[in-house]
C-alpha cells in the first residue's frame, strides 16, 4: 500500500481498541520470567557451549602475537577463534570498527578473540589465559584538543545557511554567545548484548538481542561472507536497546564464528564491564550557540555549531538537527563538524542529534529569555513557527508546541516560579523550576506484515518488527483487532524473526507508527480477501464483533474464511508527504528541583511532560515511553558521563557502579499529558513517534531549574554538585 | 598432566575430562612435545529447595547462584544484567530475604530455600505484585522486571517487619509504608527503561498505600 496522500476516514478511526490504555499483552510472560531473551533459548538448542570474549587492552596499535596455548589447554576449552583463524571477515555496512579486531586495533576493548568452552566458568577462566603482545600506537582521545582539526561533514547538511546570519547577528540589539558541552553517554540497557548461534550445514540461526532484524541479517551475512538467505535472526524479546542494539555487535559475530569452530551451538553475553568500550556510545559534543534578538524577543539570527569525534569513517553527533527547524528567525546558520578520535565507536543513542542538541539549545533559550526579561515559556511562544523556517512554503503537518507550553505551564503551576533565581527556599532546599521544549523528527519507514485469519476467527500477525520495551506487541495487536473487528484476545502477534515480512524495526521513534501502518495495510488486504471469499462488497463491509457484514448479511469470520483460513501480506510504503510537509513531534517539559543549600545535592522533585505526537495508539505504553525517557533525561542532566582517559583512550567508568544511571531514589512521581491529536499526513494510523520525544528537552529543563534554584549557570553536563557547590549563595 | 584433588570426582567430571582431552587433541603435535596442564573444575554437590522443589546439582565451585538457576535449572526468569551486584536484575529470595544471586556462589546455599520469579506466580496464576506491575505498566523491556518484582515483594515484607532503611527518620519506630521508603529500598534495582514511577504505584497498591 502506497501512502502518498493524507489519510481519510478508515477503520482505525473507530477507536474501539486503538487509543485505549490496554495492558501490554506480553505482560504476563515478562512479569513471571517466562519471556525468553536471546541467551535463554534453552528450548531451541541443546548442547550449547559458552563463549567468552577477549578484548584489546590497548586503544590503538597492533597485535604482535596472541598466545592461546595455555587457554587451549585449560579445562573444558573447545575452540578459540581469533582474527588469524576466523578466515576472511567483512565489515557490516552499519559498523565503523571491525567486530573482531587484529592485527590492527581500532579501539580499547575491541574484541580480539573468543574462547569457547563447555561451561561459562571454564570459558571465563580460559579467556584470562590468552596472552597478547601489543605494539601500542599514539591515538587521539581528547575532543577538546582535536576540536580545531574537526571538519565539516555532509551529515546534518554540514553547514546550512539561510539568510545572512553573520550580519543579522552582529546587528542584533540583544545577543547570546555561549559554549555548551555534553559528555559521552552509554545506552546501559539492562540486558547485555547477547547471542546464541547454531549452524545447520551452511545455514546460521542466530538468536540475538537486536532492534533491526533485517539490517542485522544483512550485516551478519556481510561480515561472515555468506548469503543473506543463509542467515536467520530471531529476537522475540529484547532487554532494552536505546540504539545500542540497532547494529550487529561482537556477541553475534563471535557466537557464529565460535559455533562454526566448535561445531556446536554457542552462546555469548558480553560482560557488563566490557560493553561500555566494546560497543557503541553517544559521542560527546561541544556546541556553540549564538542567538540575536529584538527587544521584544523576536529571534533575528540563530547559529548553532557542533563538534564531536569518532573513529575514521564514523558519523558525527548531529546536535544541530532541531535548530534548523525549531524556532523562527530569518537568518540561520548550523554547522556540524567531526574530528577523528580513537575512542570506541560513537553511534546512535535514543534521539541522536536532538537529545544533546536540545541539552544545549534549551539552556541557551533560557539564558536569552533572562537577558530579555521575558518569561522563558513566553519567549519560546513568541518564536514559534508553523512552517519550515528555511522554506516557508513547506508547512508542518501539525505543530502544537504553543499548546504544549501553555497547558504545561498551567498544569505545573509555572506562575509560582520566581523569575529571579535563588529566591525560593523550602527548608534546607533551594527550589527552582525550569522549562525545556522538546522537538524530534517523525521519520517513517517501509514496513510489511503478514496477517492470517483462521477458522476459529483468530488473527495471527507476523512481522520482523521488534519490541524493545516499546509496546510493539500490544499496539500491533490493537491495530489488527481494530481492523478485523475482533477482541484483542483473538489476536496473536509474532515478532522478531527474519522469516517474517520485513518491518521498519525499532529505531528513530519510527517503529510504532510505521509498523502498525504496515499491519494496517496487510489487514486492508485481508479484509478484501475475506469479502472476496464470501462475495461481499469490500467497500461496504463492516468488520465488527468477530463478524463481517454487509447490510443484513452477516457471517462469523471463521465461517467466512473456511477451514483453511486466509492469509494476506502487504507493506506500507511512504511517498513524499514528508518532503511536502515538515513532520515532527513536540513536547514541553517542566521540572522542579531542590538543591541542598549546603551540599549542592540535587533532587528532582516534580516532572511534567506535555506531548504532541499525533494519535496515541496506546496511552498506557506511550506514557511509559515518555516517563522512561524523562528518567533517562534526569541521568543526562545530573549524573551520566563516560569519563575519558585521554592518555590511554578508554572509558574508565565502564560498569553500572561507575556509570551512574538514575535509580528509584532519583525519580519522583512523573506526569505526562498527551494533546488530543490525529495527524492524517503522517500515516493511516494518524500517529507520530513518541519513543524519543520524551528525552528531548528534559535535561535542559532540569539544568534550567537548577539555575532557577541557585543562580548558578552550568553549561557543562552533567550538572554534578562539584560544579555548583563553590558558587552557591552563602547562607547563615 | 597433573590431576588436582577434586572434592568429588563424579562420573560427570570424568566425562568432562575426556571432552577436554579430545578438545586439545587437534593440537596434539605441539601438546605432545610440551606437556600442558589441564586442571579439572573442582565441583561439589549442592542441595537447594527451589520454589518448593528439592534440587540436587553437581556444580563447579565457581558457579554463582544466578548461573545455577539460569544455566543448570533453566530458570531463566532471574536475569543477569551485570554479574557484579550493581543492577539488581538477579534478585531472588533466599530463606525469605532478597539477595543479588550473582554475588553469591551456589555452594554457599546448601539446603536453603530459594524463591525465584517463577515461584511467585505464573501467567495463569499471577502473584498480586505481578498483577500490579501489569496494571500499572511497571516495566517495559521486561529484563529487570523479575528482579524488581522479587525486590518489591521483599521490600513490603521488610517494612512490615520493622526493618529501618537509610531514609527512616525514627529508628525506634516502625517504618511507615511510603513512596520515599519504597524508593530508597528499591534503589538497588536499576530499570533503564525508567519505569520507576509506575513501579512505586504498583507497590503502593499491593502494600495498601493510598496516595
Amino acid at each position: 500500500m502506497k501512502f502518498d496522500t493524507p489519510a481519510t476516514t478508515n477503520p482505525i478511526d473507530q477507536l474501539k481498541i486503538v487509543g485505549k490504555p490496554i495492558d501490554r499483552i506480553d505482560g504476563p510472560l515478562k512479569t513471571t520470567g517466562q519471556a525468553p531473551y536471546a541467551y535463554e533459548q534453552n528450548q531451541e538448542v541443546s548442547g550449547v557451549a559458552y563463549g567468552y570474549v577477549v578484548g584489546s587492552t590497548i586503544a590503538k596499535g597492533r597485535i604482535i602475537s596472541i598466545d592461546t596455548e595455555a587457554a587451549r589447554a585449560a579445562s573444558g576449552v573447545i575452540s578459540i577463534v581469533t582474527a588469524e583463524t576466523a578466515g576472511p571477515l567483512g565489515l557490516g555496512s552499519m559498523n565503523t570498527a571491525k567486530l573482531l579486531g587484529g592485527p590492527e586495533i581500532d579501539h580499547y576493548h575491541q574484541a580480539i578473540a573468543v574462547v569457547v568452552a563447555e561451561t561459562f566458568e571454564q570459558a571465563r577462566a580460559a579467556a584470562q589465559k590468552v596472552k597478547v603482545r601489543y605494539a601500542k600506537a599514539v591515538g587521539k582521545f581528547d575532543l577538546v584538543a582535536e576540536r580545531a582539526n574537526a571538519k565539516l561533514t555532509n551529515e546534518g547538511r554540514g553547514e546550512r545557511l539561510t539568510g545572512d546570519f553573520r550580519t543579522a547577528y552582529a546587528a542584533a540589539p540583544h545577543q547570546l554567545d555561549e559554549v555548551y558541552r555534553t559528555p559521552d553517554q552509554a545506552h546501559a540497557m539492562m540486558e547485555p548484548h547477547a547471542s546464541m548461534a547454531k549452524w545447520e550445514g551452511d545455514k546460521l540461526t542466530l538468536w540475538t538481542a537486536n532492534q533491526m532484524i533485517d539490517w542485522g541479517r544483512g550485516d551478519v551475512a556481510k561480515t561472515l561472507g555468506i548469503p543473506k538467505a543463509s542467515v536467520r535472526l530471531i529476537s522475540p524479546y529484547i532487554g532494552g536497546g536505546f540504539g545500542g542494539k540497532l547494529f550487529v555487535r561482537s556477541d553475534a559475530v563471535l557466537a557464529a564464528l565460535g559455533a562454526r569452530a566448535a561445531k556446536r551451538p554457542v552462546k555469548i553475553a558480553l560482560p557488563r564491564a566490557f560493553i561500555f568500550n566494546n560497543t557503541t556510545h553517544r559521542p560527546a559534543t561541544i556546541q556553540r550557540i549564538r542567538i540575536g534578538c529584538t527587544p521584544d524577543g523576536k529571534i533575528t539570527a540563530i547559529g548553532h555549531e557542533t563538534w564531536s569525534g569518532n573513529l575514521p569513517g564514523g558519523k558525527p553527533e548531529n546536535a544541530t538537527q532541531q535548530t534548523q527547524f525549531m524556532y523562527a528567525g530569518p537568518n540561520r546558520m548550523t554547522a556540524t563538524r567531526l574530528a577523528v578520535l580513537d575512542l570506541p565507536e560513537g553511534n546512535a543513542m535514543r534521539a541522536p542529534g536532538e537529545a544533546p542538541g536540545l541539552m544545549a539549545l534549551e539552556i541557551a533559550m533560557d539564558e536569552m529569555a533572562e537577558k530579555l526579561g521575558i518569561d522563558p515559556v513566553e519567549f519560546r511562544i513568541i518564536n514559534d513557527v508553523q512552517v519550515d523556517p528555511n522554506a516557508p512554503e513547506r508547512p508542518y503537518s501539525q505543530r502544537q508546541l504553543i499548546k504544549c507550553l501553555r497547558d504545561g505551564a498551567a498544569h505545573f503551576g509555572w506562575s509560582k516560579r520566581s523569575a529571579v533565581p535563588g529566591k525560593s527556599r523550602d527548608g534546607r532546599w533551594l527550589v527552582g523550576m525550569g522549562v525545556g521544549a522538546g522537538y524530534r523528527g517523525n521519520p517513517v519507514a517501509k514496513s510489511a506484515a503478514r496477517v492470517r485469519l483462521d477458522a476459529a476467527g483468530k488473527v495471527t500477525v507476523e512481522t520482523d518488527m521488534t519490541d524493545i520495551g516499546t509496546g510493539s506487541y500490544t499496539i500491533i495487536a490493537q491495530t489488527a483487532a481494530e481492523m478485523m473487528g475482533v477482541p484483542i484476545d483473538k489476536v496473536i502477534v509474532r515478532l522478531g524473526d527474519s522469516d517474517f515480512p520485513v518491518s521498519a524495526g525499532s529505531g528513530g521513534q519510527w517503529g510504532a507508527n510505521s509498523s502498525t501502518s504496515g499491519v494496517y495495510a496487510a489487514c486492508v488486504k485481508l479484509r478484501e480477501a475475506v469479502c472476496k471469499a464470501v462475495g461481499f462488497d469490500a467497500s461496504k463491509a463492516q468488520f465488527a464483533d468477530g463478524r463481517v457484514a454487509v447490510g443484513k448479511k452477516s457471517l462469523s469470520l471463521g465461517e467466512a474464511v473456511g477451514p483453511k483460513g486466509l492469509v494476506a501480506e502487504d507493506a506500507i510504503e511512504f511517498g513524499d508527504l514528508s518532503k511536502k510537509y515538515l513532520q515532527s513531534t513536540f513536547a514541553a517539559h517542566f521540572v522542579e528541583v531542590g538543591v541542598d543549600a549546603a551540599t549542592a545535592e540535587i533532587r528532582v522533585r516534580r516532572m511534567l511532560a506535555v506531548c504532541a505526537a499525533g494519535r496515541i495508539i496506546n496511552p498506557k505504553s506511550a506514557r511509559s515511553q515518555v516517563i522512561g525517557a524523562m528518567t533517562m533525561g534526569v541521568g543526562g542532566a545530573i549524573m551520566e558521563e563516560l569519563a575519558v582517559d585521554t592518555r590511554h583512550g578508554f572509558f574508565v567508568n565502564h560498569d553500572l557502579a561507575g556509570y551512574e544511571v538514575p535509580v528509584h531514589g532519583d525519580i519522583p512521581h512523573q506526569d505526562v499529558i498527551f494533546l488530543d491529536e490525529e495527524d492524517p499526513i503522517s500515516s493511516p494510523m494518524k500517529a507520530r513517534g513518541i519513543g524519543e520525544l520524551g528525552l528531548c528537552g528534559v535535561s535542559a529543563a532540569i539544568a534550567n531549574a537548577i539555575y532557577n534554584a541557585t543562580g548558578v549557570r552550568v553549561r557543562d553536563y552533567p550538572l554534578t554538585l562539584d560544579k555548583l557547590i563553590t558558587h552557591l549563595p552563602s547562607f547563615a | 598432566m597433573s590431576n588436582p584433588a577434586n572434592i568429588s570426582t563424579s562420573r560427570r567430571d570424568v566425562l568432562r575430562a575426556g571432552g577436554a582431552v579430545a578438545a586439545v587433541s587437534g593440537m596434539a603435535s605441539r601438546a605432545a612435545a610440551q606437556p600442558t596442564e589441564i586442571s579439572l573444575p573442582v565441583t561439589s554437590q549442592v542441595h537447594l529447595q527451589v520454589n518448593g522443589k528439592p534440587q540436587t546439582l553437581e556444580l563447579d565451585l565457581r558457579t554463582t547462584l544466578l548461573d545455577a538457576l539460569r544455566e543448570h535449572l533453566h530458570l531463566t526468569g532471574t536475569k543477569k544484567g551485570c554479574d557484579h551486584g550493581q543492577c539488581g536484575a538477579c534478585t531472588v529470595l533466599v530463606e525469605g530475604r532478597r539477595i543479588n544471586s550473582c554475588l553469591s556462589l551456589a555452594v554457599m546455599h546448601e539446603g536453603e530455600a530459594i524463591t525465584t520469579i517463577e515461584g511467585l506466580g505464573t501467567p495463569d496464576n499471577l502473584h498480586p505484585m505481578q498483577a500490579a506491575f501489569i496494571k500499572h505498566d511497571g516495566y517495559q523491556c521486561g529484563y529487570c522486571t523479575p528482579g524488581q518484582i522479587c525486590s518489591a515483594v521483599a521490600v513490603l515484607d521488610e517494612i512490615k517487619a520493622g526493618l529501618p532503611s537509610h531514609v527512616t527518620t525514627d529508628l525506634t519506630a516502625t517504618p511507615e509504608l511510603s513512596a520515599v521508603e519504597m524508593r530508597e529500598r528499591m534503589s538497588g534495582n536499576i530499570c533503564r527503561c525508567g519505569a520507576y514511577s509506575n513501579i512505586i504505584e504498583a507497590m503502593s497498591e499491593v502494600g495498601g498505600l493510598t496516595a
